[in-house]
C-alpha cells in the first residue's frame, strides 16, 4: 500500500515495538512492589505509613490545584482583554507573554529564592504557588487567548444588540463556548504544577510543603531502600498524571496542539 | 463579575474600551511584573555581583562572573553536554516521533492504546522517569542489560555511557510530544491526495518525500522549537538521575547553575550561569520565529 508510505507488516511491526518500548517500563515498575515473590501491598502500606509521601501527596494536590485556580482566574480576564479590547502595544504584550512560557527556571530560581526568603516563605505553599504561577500564568494565556479568537465575535455583538451587558454576554455566551478550552488550559496547568521539581525543591525545607517530586528525588537509593518501596512511592506520584491522560485525554491533546499550533 | 461592567455596549469608544481592556489585562500583568520580569531584572543585578553569603562577600563585580566563565573549564564543558545533550535528543526524538507518527496512523485499535501509552510518558513528572530509568539501568537487575543478554554493563556510572543513557531516557520522555503533534497533522492530509499520487504511480520513498514530508514540514518546525527549548532548559532529569555525573560527563549548564547557586553558595556566579542559560533559549526562540515567518512567507 503506498497510501502511508510504509507496507502494512512493517508498521504493524512498528506499532508492536513503539507500544512495548512504552508499556514495559510501566509493569516492569508496576511489578516490583506488588510480586516480590506472591501478591503484597506491603510496599504500598510501608510508603504510605511513613508520613512523608502521605503529606507530599497532599502538598502536591493543595499546591497543583490552587495554582491552577489562580492562573486561570488571572488569566481568563487577561486573555479576554487581550482577545477582544484593542489594547496599545499588545502585539508586543503578547509577545513578552510567549516568551514567558520560554523562560528557563533555572534563571529566575535565584531571585525567586530571595524574594521568598525576605518574605518569609519559605517552606510554604505559597512560595509554590507564586512561583509556580510564574510560569503557569503566561501558558494559560496564551492558550485562552487563542480558544477566544475562534469564538466569533457576532455572537457577543448580537447578545448586546439583544440589551445584554458585556459581562452578561461574557457569563452566558463566551463562558460556555470557551470552557472545553478552560479545561485544556487547566488541565496542562496542574499537570505542569504537579511535576514541578526545580522550585519546590529549592524553596521547600520540610515535609510540610515538600512535594511528590521532591519527597521522591530524596528517597535514599537502591542500597538503602527496598526497590519496591521505591517503585510504589513512583507509582502513587503517578497516579493523578495517569488518571488525566486516560480519563481527559482529549483535553490533553487539544491543549497540546493549540498550544503548538500557533506561533 | 468583571470590572468595566458599566458598558451596555460593545465598543462605542475607543480610547474606554482600551482602558477596560487594560483593566481586565491589568492583574494578569502585575503578577507576571512580579514573578517573571522582575525575577529577571534582579537575576541580570546578581549576576554582576559576587555573593558568597557564607562568607558576607558581597560588592559589585560588573563582568566580572562572566570573565571568569570565559576561562572556566568547567562552563564549557557543561556547555558542551548540553550542546550535544540537546542536538542528540530532539534529533532522535524528531526521527523517532514522525516515524511512529507514520506507523500509527491508519491504525485503530491499536493507535488508540500506544497513544495512551505514550502520552503517559509524557505526563509523568521527570523524577518518576528518573527513577524509572535507574532501575532499568541497574547493572545487577536492570531490563536493559537484561534484554543486552546479561551483560553487566554500569550505565550510569561510566563516563563513556551515562551521557547516551541520559539521553535515552529523555528520547522516551519527549518523542510522545512529537508523535502525538504530526499524528494529528497526518490525519488532517486528505485521502485524495495519496489516491492521485498512486494513480501517477509514486513510489512509497516518492510519496513519503513528495506529500507527507512537506506538510508535516511546518509541524516539524514547530516541534523543533519547542523541544530545543526544553532541552536545553532541562534539568529534573539529569539531576536526579546522574546529578551531573560520573565525573561531570552529564553536567548541563542548569546543574552547573543549581550546584553553583545553592551547593557552593555562589549566588553571583549561579545566576551569571542563568543568565547564559536564559540568553542560549531567547536567541534560539528568536531565530526559530525568524525561520518560522520566512516559511510562513514562502508557503
Amino acid at each position: 500500500m503506498a497510501r502511508a508510505g510504509l507496507p502494512r507488516s512493517l508498521r504493524d511491526w512498528a506499532v508492536l515495538l513503539a507500544l512495548l518500548a512504552y508499556a514495559t517500563p510501566f509493569f516492569w515498575q508496576l511489578l516490583p512492589p506488588l510480586f516480590p515473590s506472591r501478591l503484597t501491598w506491603e510496599h504500598y502500606r510501608v510508603v504510605l505509613g511513613q508520613s512523608v509521601m502521605l503529606r507530599a501527596l497532599v502538598n502536591s494536590l493543595g499546591v497543583g490545584i490552587i495554582t491552577t485556580v489562580l492562573a486561570l482566574a488571572l488569566g481568563i480576564f487577561g486573555a479576554y482583554g487581550i482577545a477582544r479590547y484593542p489594547i496599545p502595544g499588545k502585539a508586543l504584550l503578547l509577545l513578552l507573554i510567549v516568551g514567558g512560557t520560554a523562560f528557563p527556571q533555572i534563571a529566575t530560581v535565584s531571585p525567586l529564592y530571595l524574594l521568598m526568603r525576605a518574605l518569609s516563605l519559605r517552606d510554604t505553599w505559597l512560595a509554590l504557588i507564586l512561583a509556580n504561577t510564574s510560569f503557569a500564568l503566561p501558558l494559560v494565556i496564551w492558550l485562552l487567548t487563542g480558544f477566544l479568537q475562534e469564538i466569533p465575535v457576532g455572537l457577543e455583538e448580537a447578545a448586546s444588540v439583544d440589551g445584554a451587558s458585556r459581562p452578561r454576554a461574557f457569563r452566558w455566551i463566551v463562558l460556555p463556548l470557551l470552557a472545553p478550552g478552560l479545561a485544556s488550559a487547566a488541565l496542562l496547568t496542574f499537570l505542569f504544577s504537579w511535576n514541578e521539581f526545580l522550585f519546590a525543591y529549592t524553596f521547600t525545607a520540610t515535609e510540610a510543603s515538600r512535594t511528590v517530586p521532591v519527597a521522591l528525588a530524596l528517597f535514599p537509593g537502591v542500597f538503602e531502600v527496598p526497590w519496591g518501596d521505591i517503585a510504589a512511592a513512583s507509582i502513587l506520584a503517578s497516579i493523578p498524571p495517569v488518571a488525566l491522560v486516560v480519563g481527559l485525554q482529549r483535553y490533553l491533546v487539544r491543549g497540546l496542539l493549540s498550544g503548538a499550533l500557533r506561533e | 463579575m468583571s470590572p468595566g461592567g458599566s458598558a451596555a455596549t460593545v465598543m462605542r469608544s475607543p480610547r474606554r474600551a482600551a482602558g477596560q481592556g487594560l483593566l481586565l489585562v491589568a492583574p494578569a500583568l502585575l503578577a507576571l511584573g512580579a514573578l517573571t520580569l522582575y525575577p529577571t531584572l534582579w537575576v541580570g543585578w546578581l549576576s554582576l555581583q559576587r555573593r558568597i553569603p557564607i562568607f558576607g562577600v558581597e560588592r559589585f563585580e560588573g563582568l566580572g562572573n562572566f570573565f571568569f566563565l570565559a576561562t572556566d573549564p568547567r562552563f564549557w564543558k557543561a556547555a558542551q553536554v548540553t550542546l550535544v545533550f540537546t542536538v542528540a535528543s530532539v534529533a532522535l526524538e524528531l526521527v523517532g516521533g514522525v516515524l511512529v507518527a507514520l506507523a500509527l496512523r491508519g491504525q485503530r485499535a491499536g493507535a488508540r492504546v500506544s497513544l495512551s501509552f505514550l502520552l503517559l510518558a509524557w505526563a509523568l513528572p521527570s523524577v518518576v522517569t528518573a527513577k524509572l530509568f535507574e532501575w532499568l539501568y541497574n547493572p545487577a537487575a536492570g531490563l536493559v542489560n537484561f534484554l543486552l543478554g546479561g551483560i553487566a554493563l554500569n550505565w550510569l556510572g561510566d563516563p563513556r555511557l551515562a551521557l547516551p543513557g541520559l539521553i535515552l531516557a529523555d528520547v522516551w520522555r519527549t518523542l510522545p510530544f512529537v508523535t502525538v503533534l504530526c499524528y494529528a497533522r497526518l490525519l488532517a492530509i486528505p485521502v485524495e491526495l495519496y489516491e492521485a499520487a498512486q494513480m501517477d504511480g509514486a513510489g512509497a520513498v516518492a510519496t513519503f518525500t513528495r506529500i507527507t514530508l512537506p506538510l508535516l514540514r511546518r509541524i516539524l518546525l514547530i516541534a523543533v522549537l519547542f523541544r530545543t527549548l526544553d532541552a536545553l532548559r532541562s534539568f529534573d532529569l539529569m539531576f536526579v538521575l546522574t546529578g551531573g555525573g560520573p565525573a561531570g560527563t552529564t553536567e548541563t549548564l542548569t546543574v552547573y547553575a543549581y550546584r553553583s547557586l545553592f551547593q557552593a553558595v555562589q549566588l553571583g556566579l549561579g545566576s551569571a550561569v542563568g543568565v547564559v542559560v536564559f540568553a542560549l533559549v531567547m536567541l534560539v526562540a528568536w531565530g526559530y520565529l525568524r525561520a518560522l515567518r520566512h516559511e510562513g512567507l514562502a508557503a
